[in-house]
């Protein structure tokens, strides 16, 4: 319709002007109306500049909306949708023509029709198209009734109550069993649209009718088979043959060429696989899904990125999924920067210790790429493998200290951190490679890399030579410090006190001055108070607190927890996925997915009826074992007569109190100097389980505890 | 679903807004405008601000942009975002700025049939240009009176892809099986990985509504180790599995998609692609194959820096196919240090130059004759830096186009053409191998 040059067309124009253009006949020889549609043209375009002064014109186009004209139609319709709601007086004006389109003979103009007067946000205009509606659902012909479906979803949008109290929706659920599969396929969005904003409203298939839907698969477009498979999600398997049958009546859809079916499908056999018994159909379906996922890594680059996000997810979920593909992750040199990030983090995830020499060299290659950040993130996962990967943590750490002679900066620090982490880990290792550390101590110009830096000093003070010397260094700059690095510089000094009292003598008091007086940071107060206090009260207790041995740490905890798991598998696809958030936290006002019990559901292979289990059984553990571990930890206390009143247990319940008082972030910090050793910490060291029991049951005064460890790992570890 | 669609240009100028739904107001424009296209920090293409998500492409000097609420379908929005553009390009020849502001009116048009309350509708093109049509008002309202209740049976119908009564006096059929060949070579010449995507393309014009049938290698494997075989047809391969791998004319696709007309539960029982083609050209089935790759060049790469000043290159490319094919348009990009000063090369066939631009020396062999060797050796003189920083070394890349190959060793047996009135068909078949990412580290 459009002659291909509208550009010059395309600029802003004056009220009056365009007016005039629009109510010239044009004379008689214009029989198509081309100096109006030139003029509307170039009110559409104005629209689009956001010129409001277009508004002026309302009555002028509700004048022409008349005219014989399809393209004009068109036109003023746009218009009509776009300014409706500033003036909706006007806009009642053109009502009656809408009404009268939708009784036209020509079924594409009752179906432009409705779907206009169905954008129309203005009172009258929703109340007007009920009852027309009704008699549409049933139109006889399809594309008028598929418009017409996905119109009762954009009435329930303007006035849900007016909907609910007639009986669309019930006419709407009717169309589902239409002839016509776009048809059926639409009445699903629809319903789906007004679930999804709607908690009263209920969405149950039965087992036939989700047969039903998945014959006419085949079929319906690429967005239709989008739309069921969507809806399938709905359908609550009651028999364990059920879902699996279903499952793999799907699974041809694996091979499409639309990725949003293809995730769908994926999603939905997620879903169905918590309902299938045999780990036999379960494993080969899990071999069906890696293809398809790998796949989607030759379409472009966005589609790539969610396709890796869901990956990540589906990885901790189904391991067996992707387990042999680890070269596909591997970046191209010139994939944007969001896909080798996200590549990075699925290498690191399938990196095991058959493939670990691949890896790193693979790692290492990418440390020397231009872009920062990405630089950074690679070797932060060369560290966060050695920690995972324990046999292969030489390799690792042989790498780093490769990267640490190249002798730029940021590469420098970002080691200088890892290998923090690796100490921490491998205590009486590696600690060999310290002095290449000391080597590098004045590239460090950041936070993060300095306060690890400080931590090594402390932590090794009586093994480096000189440390008193390089603390003092760092001390010397305390003022300009940030928080971090004034914490960690005050347990740094701390430590090397106990170590060396002669040495740490002069710093001490100094530093703990400036702690305690000189601050308005309340964190770095209180820690000063407090080792002052244990300095003063009881150095051989200070000595146990401070230099005690610490929490194991993991480099698994940026997995998700069970419940976030297994939701995040129900929106497989979604922009969720994408953040790796549980849907609430993303959009608040979107409506949870929850797995639905049945007869079918296998509930003791969920993840979190797993982590329930092992929370249950761990707090049972701890009741039987936590007095015993309380005396076994501080034995330079003496030995105390019973546990809770002992002057051991009132520390403990000090520090407790303390660390209540406190924020994540600085918890963090204290974590890492081993100081807030509780007797769940070193009883069951590992932070994975940690960090169930939080999720399980949210235990008391232990929360903050462990909602330290979750932030503090997750800070160091999270790429 | 979604709420709205914009389009900008490449200075954040709106070309075009479209509101689906109540909750798009005209601000999230110049959000976008603000947060995306004038912050040179945003490096994703998704955006979420609030509750309101901006996912964007970008389609030459435009910005394609789709805002939803809620968490919607992530894959859905850009397979939508992506076939709108190529929507664009069939109506309009290609989809950049200057072709959206030429026909603003008409991408309005577009977006209101194939979008309904943001939820995509029908976008097969065929379909749509029945009734949406540049070729001038007149035609497309006479048509849409006559023809309109034919127009919705397909645009609702399960063959939307083609229309009624489709008249050829020669019928004929082209098949193009296209491979981009992906490579990755480590420093010490291990290959790290390699593999195939593929996809066939397919030029129908037939007459009236004809079933094709396909027929690819005799011995094709879907999966890794022939995961599909219990559906029947494979079983017989999985102890021959390993074995057959090897033998001549078999060929094992990691995994295959295809076209929407493509029966896909045939697909999985037995294997055969049958299908009822729309009109014109389309896009068959794409394909990945991982295994037994056929390299068609190899690459011998040795770099040296010499001191601070001064870099040798030596670089030796094979041509492993044979020697009545010959690849066109090589071309090998060699990086060079950021601090080039000049270059000095030799080269036995082609021709090379230094591309300041793109820090690299480019070198072009129009024809390259298979099963034979060129060399390549150049030395690159290195100004003096101040802060030396070491040379990152991007890897050597390659470029070519190679007829009458597949990498992935895919061939085409026959394609059968049934249709009622029992014409008789021509069929065309063309192989060609091009470089996808063809890339050697150094």
């Amino acid at each position: 319709m459009s002659s291909g040059q509208d550009a010059k067309l395309f600029a802003r124009g004056k009220v009056a002007e365009l007016r005039l253009e629009l109510n010239s006949s044009g004379g008689k020889k214009d029989k198509n109306f081309s100096s109006k549609k030139i003029a509307l043209k170039k009110i559409v375009a104005n629209m689009t500049m956001s010129n409001n002064d277009m508004v002026a014109l309302f009555p002028d186009i509700v004048g022409v909306m008349g005219t014989q004209s399809l393209e004009i139609k068109k036109m003023c319709f746009l218009y009509l949708v776009n300014y409706a709601r500033t003036k909706p007086e006007i806009a009642l004006k053109a009502l009656p023509i809408l009404l009268n389109d939708l009784e036209d003979s020509n079924p594409l103009m009752r179906a432009l029709a409705l779907r206009t007067l169905s954008y129309v946000h203005v009172k009258q205009y929703v109340e007007n198209t009920v009852q027309p509606l009704k008699g549409l659902l049933q139109d006889s012909d399809p594309y008028v009734r598929k418009t017409a479906a996905f119109c009762v979803a954009k009435l329930y949008d303007h006035d849900r109550h007016l909907v609910e109290s007639s009986d669309l929706i019930d006419r709407l659920n009717k169309m589902l069993r239409d002839e016509n599969p776009t048809v059926v396929s639409s009445a699903l969005a629809s319903l789906m649209d007004i679930w999804e904003r709607s908690e009263s409203i209920k969405l149950t298939i039965d087992y036939a009718s989700a047969s039903k839907i998945v014959q006419i698969l085949p079929d319906c477009s690429e967005w239709g088979q989008t739309y069921i498979l969507e809806a399938l999600t709905s359908y609550v398997p009651q028999d364990t043959s059920e879902a699996a049958l279903l499952a793999d009546r799907i699974t041809p859809r694996l091979s499409h060429t639309n990725s949003a079916v293809v995730l769908t499908c994926i999603r939905v056999i997620l879903y169905l696989m918590n309902y299938i018994e045999s780990e036999k159909t379960i494993a080969l379906l899990c071999t069906k899904l890696s293809p398809p996922l790998v796949t989607l890594l030759s379409k472009g680059p966005e589609i790539q990125y969610l396709a890796l996000r869901n990956a990540l997810l589906i990885l901790q979920r189904r391991p067996e999924v992707l387990r042999n593909d680890i070269r596909v992750f591997f970046c191209k040199y010139n994939d944007p920067i969001y896909v080798k990030v996200t590549k990075l983090e699925l290498i690191f995830m399938l990196a095991s210790e058959k493939n670990i020499r691949e890896v790193l060299t693979e790692l290492r290659e990418y440390a020397t790429e231009i872009d920062v950040h990405f630089v950074r993130k690679s070797v932060r996962a060369i560290g966060k493998l050695a920690i995972k990967i324990e046999p292969a943590a030489k390799l690792c750490i042989a790498s780093l200290l490769e990267l640490v002679a190249t002798k730029v900066s940021y590469i420098v620090q970002e080691a200088t951190v890892v290998i923090k982490n690796i100490f921490r880990k491998y205590p009486n290792q590696y600690e060999s490679i310290i002095s290449t550390l000391c080597e590098n101590l004045d590239s460090l110009d950041e936070p993060e890399a300095k306060a690890a830096m400080i931590w090594v000093i402390g932590q090794y003070a009586d093994r480096i030579e000189n440390s008193e010397v390089l603390l003092e260094d760092f001390l010397d700059g305390w003022a300009d410090e940030t928080h971090d690095v004034q914490l960690a510089l005050l347990t740094a000094t701390v430590k090397l006190f106990i170590q060396r009292p002669g040495k740490g003598q002069d710093l001490v008091p100094k530093v703990l001055k400036w702690a305690t007086e000189d601050t308005d940071n309340p964190d770095l107060r209180d820690r000063g108070y407090m080792y002052w206090r244990l300095l003063s009260r009881n150095p051989a207790a200070a000595k146990g607190i401070v230099m005690g041995e610490k929490p194991a740490i993991t480099a698994e905890s940026e997995k998700l927890d069970p419940g976030t798991l297994e939701e995040m598998c129900l929106v497989v696809g979604t922009l969720a996925t994408v953040y790796l958030k549980p849907v609430h936290t993303v959009f608040r006002s979107a409506r949870a997915r929850k797995l639905q019990d049945s007869p079918a559901l296998q509930k003791e292979r969920l993840p979190s009826w797993q982590a329930a289990q092992q929370a249950k059984l761990l707090t049972e553990r701890q009741l039987a074992g936590g007095q015993q571990q309380q005396q076994q930890q501080y034995p330079a206390n003496g030995p105390t007569t019973n546990g809770g009143g002992g002057r051991n247990a009132d520390a403990l319940e000090e520090a407790d109190a303390l660390f209540a008082s406190m924020g994540g972030q600085n918890m963090a910090s204290l974590m890492n100097d081993g100081f807030a050793v509780s007797p769940t910490h070193a009883t069951h060291g590992e932070q994975s389980q940690m960090y169930i029991v939080n999720q399980g049951q949210g235990l008391g005064t232990m929360r903050p505890m462990t909602h330290a460890a979750e932030e503090g790992e997750g800070d160091l570890l999270s790429f | 679903m979604l709420s709205g669609i914009l389009l900008f240009n490449q200075k954040g100028e709106l070309l075009i807004l479209r509101a689906f739904r109540q909750d798009m107001r005209p601000r999230l424009a110049d959000v976008f405008r603000i947060q995306v296209i004038s912050n040179a920090q945003i490096r994703s293409p998704i955006l979420t601000l609030g509750s309101t998500t901006f996912s964007h492409i970008k389609s030459d000097n435009i910005y394609v942009v789709g805002v939803s609420k809620g968490n919607v379908n992530s894959a859905l929005v850009f397979e939508f975002l992506y076939k709108l553009v190529s929507l664009g390009k069939s109506y309009f020849g290609r989809f950049d700025e200057e072709a959206v502001k030429s026909n603003f009116v008409m991408v309005y048009e577009l977006l209101d049939e194939v979008l309904d309350f943001g939820y995509p509708q029908n976008t097969e093109t065929e379909t749509l240009k029945m009734y949406i049509t540049t070729e001038g008002a007149v035609k497309s309202e006479l048509r849409a009176l006559e023809d309109s209740s034919k127009i919705t049976m397909q645009a609702t119908g399960a063959l939307s892809w083609r229309r009624d009564n489709i008249k050829y006096r020669k019928n004929e059929a082209f098949v193009d099986v296209i491979e981009d060949v992906n490579l990755l070579v480590s420093a010490t010449g291990t290959v790290l990985r390699a593999d195939v995507n593929g996809s066939i393309e397919m030029r129908a014009y037939l007459t009236g509504t004809p079933e094709c049938k396909f027929g690819l290698n005799d011995r094709l494997t879907l999966g890794e180790n022939g995961a599909d075989t219990s559906l029947g047809g494979a079983i017989g391969n999985i102890g021959g599995n390993k074995a057959s791998k090897a033998a001549a004319g078999s060929v094992t696709l990691e995994d295959v998609s295809l076209h929407q007309c493509v029966k896909l539960s045939n697909f999985t029982n037995d294997r055969t692609i049958s299908f009822i083609p729309p009109d014109g050209s389309f896009q068959l089935m794409t394909y990945r194959a991982t295994e037994n790759v056929n390299l068609p060049f190899k690459v011998h790469a040795i770099v040296n820096e010499v001191g601070k000043s001064k870099v040798d290159f030596s670089i030796a490319i094979r041509a492993n196919y044979g020697s009545k094919l010959f690849a066109t348009n090589v071309v090998v990009k060699i990086p060079t240090p950021l601090n080039t000063a000049n270059t000095t090369h030799r080269t036995s066939q082609g021709k090379a130059k230094y591309e300041p631009s793109e820090n690299a020396i480019v070198w072009k062999i129009a024809r390259f004759t298979g099963q034979s060797e060129f060399v390549l050796s150049a030395e690159a003189e290195l100004s003096a830096m101040t802060q030396h920083k070491a040379w990152s070394r991007p890897p050597l890349s390659m470029q070519f186009s190679l007829l009458m190959f597949t990498s992935s060793g895919l061939l085409v047996r026959y394609l059968k053409v049934f249709e009622k009135s029992n014409y008789s068909s021509v069929k065309w078949v063309r192989y060609m191998t091009r470089a996808g990412s063809y890339e050697i580290r150094f």
